[in-house]
This record gives structure tokens, sequence and C-alpha cells, in this order.
């Protein structure tokens, strides 16, 4: 798929939503096509050590 | 009354989740207070200060759920707890989401077609989401706040060389074909691109606009800092090189706080490129590039609304009050003050909409303080307490912490607004009133009961309330039945901020007659 700047204003958007429910719900409301991801903090909570885990995968 | 207090174990919620299950327990019958938040450091210090902090909660990690209620009898703390977790686990399978992924990768194995990720998770995990969206081909609005500028400027770049637009950090509104993302406001769809580093900015324009007829083809959010030196304004110009290319774009808006001004004239020199018709309202700022055929600058966002009215060629359909009808308002509501009402307080929930009135006012009253003034002179020492003339950003960090902003959450801005009334040297309160996806349901109902209580509790002194209405009529809220509510509460309303501006300047002038 080609999702580069060109392209974002030729299609719909389809969206991921990270985070606050209510942004779900409210591009539901839209008609928005919207996946919503469940998210928690990653285990021990430290982000740190996940900033070093994301560098290296 | 009794305390009961539950922890619940690696249990995670958003903010806004948990404060909307904490204002219905507060509701249940013999509950008097009810707090459900993650037990993050700040946190504790907020259920500390309710008096609620026990050695468990003391205790407990950042990533574990608190829930805390103070009720008549035990029983009643009980119940209320019980319909709090229920209410929880309800939301977890409710109707709009109805199986989650737990990962973006996950996400993106089920809508393969996705072409946008919004990421309003904490900041310290806010700037890894990002990362990962981009390096999925994925284009972001960042929403979180607390992201690092050395976070802010490496995503900037990798967006960059991926060819894709990463909006923000601390990106609160933008518009994609059509599409409201974080707050936005229900607007028309026409040929106006707007391009903005602040939010509500970005929805006093647009919504000024779609009042006037004028609609909007794309709204794209930079995020606050994204014309800092330090990261160059490199959203602003991507976002201008995809307007310019844009059939569906005719004019160009650039908004902005003051802005670096290398950067800006960087910016400045590549909109004029686009050969675009650009209006530029950097607020407060005066640029070394000068007006032209192709661009023309505006000092408030009201103004900048009637330029792009003017150029194309629509007649101003803002019903603003003349100079007459705004110096009668002065006149007569300064003669019903008694002398010891001398100061204004203006309590926000918009941030660009606080600094704007700030800087309207700064000349025109003597002794103008706010958490957001640019001179250290001008700064509030003490957040919590007003001095002489006050401006609050209530949006502002130290008053989000742990808890949803104050345009989804009116709670610390109506206790504000109680505080205010209760100062004798009060004489005019200035709020904004946001409307639009995202914001609460009904803010013009909560705002004029709290107002209400506010007049009882000043008594005899009299207490004028101008408020500044953005939204639209589309919006869920509707702009005329909210005006309605507040209008019927003897409030006065303001067609645009810079007019509510206005009204306050013209009551003090009339003090000072």
């Amino acid at each position: 798929m080609n999702n580069t700047t060109n392209e974002l204003f030729a299609g719909e958007i389809k969206v991921i939503n990270i985070g606050l429910e209510l942004f779900t719900d409210t591009l539901t409301q839209q008609q928005v096509k919207v996946t919503h991801v469940q998210w928690e903090p990653p285990a021990q909570g430290d982000p740190e050590l996940m900033s070093l885990l994301d560098d290296l995968l | 009354m009794k305390v009961r207090v539950v922890i619940r174990s690696r249990e995670y919620h958003d903010s806004v989740r948990l404060m909307q299950v904490s204002e219905r327990i507060r509701k249940e019958r013999g509950v008097d207070e009810a707090i459900l938040m993650m037990a993050t450091d700040n946190n504790k210090k907020i259920l500390a200060a309710s008096g609620v902090l026990t050695n468990e909660v003391a205790d407990a990690k950042s990533d574990d759920l608190v829930v805390a209620v103070v009720a008549s009898d035990e029983a009643q703390a009980d119940a209320a707890i019980e319909t709090a977790i229920e209410q929880l686990s309800q939301r977890a399978a409710g109707a709009g989401i109805k199986y989650a992924p737990r990962t973006l990768e996950a996400a993106l194995a089920l809508s393969p077609q996705s072409n946008v990720v919004v990421i309003s998770v904490p900041g310290d995990y806010a700037a890894g989401e990002a990362r990962r969206a981009l390096n999925q081909g994925l284009h972001v609005m960042l929403f979180s706040d607390n992201v690092s500028l050395e976070d802010e400027l490496s995503l900037k770049q990798l967006a960059n060389t991926k060819g894709l637009l990463l909006m923000g950090p601390d990106c609160g509104t933008a518009i994609i074909n059509g599409a409201g993302l974080g707050f936005a406001n229900t607007v028309r769809r026409g040929p106006v691109g707007v391009v903005g580093a602040s939010g509500t900015g970005i929805q006093e324009i647009t919504t000024l606009l779609d009042r006037m007829g004028i609609g909007i083809s794309q709204a794209i959010g930079t995020g606050g800092r994204d014309l800092k030196e330090a990261i160059g304004g490199i959203t602003m110009i991507t976002a201008i090189d995809m307007l310019a290319s844009d059939p569906a774009t005719e004019i160009i808006v650039l908004t902005s706080k003051p802005p670096c001004k290398t950067v800006a004239d960087e910016v400045l020199v590549k909109a004029e490129a686009t050969g675009k018709t650009i209006v530029v309202n950097f607020l407060g700022e005066q640029s070394a590039v000068k007006s032209s055929d192709t661009l023309t600058f505006t000092d408030s966002l009201e103004s900048t609304a009637l330029a792009v009215a003017g150029l194309l060629q629509k007649p101003s359909a803002l019903t603003l009050r003349t100079s007459a009808e705004i110096d009668a308002f002065g006149q007569e509501n300064a003669a019903q003050l008694q002398p010891s009402q001398r100061y204004l307080r203006g309590l926000y929930a918009g941030g660009t909409l606080c600094y704007e009135a700030l800087l309207f006012l700064q000349d025109k009253l003597d002794g103008l303080y706010s958490n957001i003034a640019v001179e250290t002179e001008r700064q509030l020492e003490d957040l919590w307490t007003s001095r002489e003339h006050t401006l609050v950003d209530m949006g502002e960090d130290a008053y989000t912490q742990g808890r949803a902003h104050p345009m989804i959450d009116p709670t610390l801005r109506m206790q504000r607004l109680l505080q205010e009334a209760d100062d004798s040297e009060v004489a005019l309160i200035l709020m904004d009133l946001v409307l639009g996806f995202g914001a609460h349901k009904d803010p013009a109902s909560i705002m004029v009961e709290t107002v209400q209580q506010a007049r009882a509790q000043a008594g005899d002194r009299y207490l004028p309330v101008v408020v500044t209405v953005c939204g639209t009529e589309a919006d869920s809220q509707s702009l005329s039945a909210q005006t309605k509510i507040l209008e019927d509460a003897d409030i006065t309303v303001a067609t645009s901020n810079a007019e509510a501006a206005r009204l306050a300047a013209a009551l003090f002038g009339a003090c000072n007659e």
C-alpha cells in the first residue's frame, strides 16, 4: 500500500486509535472506520527499558 | 463517613474513562466522593489531598488501578465499589469496541488498510508507540503531551524520511478528509486548508469560517513546539507541501503562538512559493517577511477568519457587536459594580484562546497576570490563587496531571470559578466554552449551574460573566442550543474570543472613567 503524504488526501482515512476510548467513540460517531487498541502500560511499567527494547527491535 | 479503597493490580483504564465512571459513582445514593485513578505518583498526591491515601495506595504501582469511595456507611461504600468495577468491565466489552487488539501490529493485521494512527497514551510511552506506527508506514496524530523535544525531533525526522505526516506531539485538533481527530468541530468542507501549531486556534478559526459559510479542505495540527528553533517547522513545512498539491485547497491559513523568527521566515518563504493565497496568524509576532499579493498577516483568530472571507469575496456573516454596543456593555455593567470590584478573572480551557486574550488585554489592563505570560514578572506565582487581573489557562499541564483536560472534565475549572466568586474584588468572569468532538456533552448546563452558585455566593455583589463559545450548529452540542442555555442565565455570549476580550476591555475602561 502506498501510504505517503501525497496519498493521504486521495481516499478515506482508516484509523487505529491507541489510548483514549473517547476518540474511538467520536470517530465511530463520524462513520470513520476505526480499530481500537486496548492499550496497557508494558509489563514492569519501565518506559526507559521499553524505549531500549524498541530501538533493538 | 466510611472510606473504602480497592487496588486492582495491573488493570489499566484511560483517564477519561476513569473520570466518566467516577462521575457516575458520585451520583450513587450515599456516596460523597468517588475517585478512580491509576496509582501514578502524581495521582497519589491527588488521592492524599482527598484523604484516601491508605498504606495500600502508597504501595501501589503506577500500573495498578485505585478505586476509592467515601460513603455514608460501609454497605453503601461496598455497593459503590462494586458498581464502579462492574461499569469498568462492561465498557471493555461495550458497543463501540467489539474486539480490541492489544498492540498496533495486531490492529494492523485486523485492519490492514489503516493509514492513520491516533495516539493518546501517557507521555512516557507515546514516543515509542509513534515510532512503531511510523515504521509501519502509517501517518500519526500524536495527541499525547510530555514527549521530550529530542523525541519530537527524531520522530519528525523519521516521518520525513518515510514521506509520512506526524502531527504533534501535543496535537489537540486535526480534520483530515472531513474526519475530526481529537478535539475538532463539525465544519463544512471547502477551499481553506489550515495548518496550526495550536489546537484551539484551529478550532476558533475553522468554526468562525463555518459560521460564515466557508468550509475547510484539511486542518493539520503540528503540535505546539513545531516552530521552535530545535524542531525547525518540520511538520508545518510538510503540511504546506501537502496543501500546495491538494487541488481542493485554494487558501492556506497558518496559525501559531509566537514562533522562532528564523523558522517562521523559512516557513513563510516556503508558503509563498506554493503560489496559493496564504493567510498568516502568528499571534504576537511580526515577521521580517512582508505582506504581498499572496501573503496576508492577521493579528487575531477572528481577523484571520474575516481575512479569509474577504479573500474569497464572501460577505462577512459574523454578527459581531459594533464598538458602540461594546462600549454600552462596558458602561451598563460597570455602573452596577461595587467600588471594591476592580479585577478581571479569566478561566480558559483553550490555551490559545487564553493567550489571545492575554495579548489583547495586556496593554489595556494594569497588573495582568497569567500562568502562560511570557514575561516572568507577569507570571502567576501561585497557580491556585489569582492576583489582581488574572487569566488562567486551565489546560496547562499543572492542572491536568492525573485528570482529563478541562474541555472534557469541567470540575477543576468550575471549582476555580466558585473560588473567584468569593473574592470581593472580582468585577468580571471571562470564560471559553469549547464544543465539538471529544468535548463535554453539555458544558453550558454545567457552567450555568456553577455560575448560579457563584452568584448566590457573591450575594449583593453583581457578578457579570462573559463567555465565548467555540463551536458550530452541526456540533452534537449545537452552538445555538448552548448559547441559549448561557443567555437564559444572564451570561453574555461573545461571537468570538476576540470579541469577548473587547467586552472585558470595555468594562474596565468604563470602570476607570
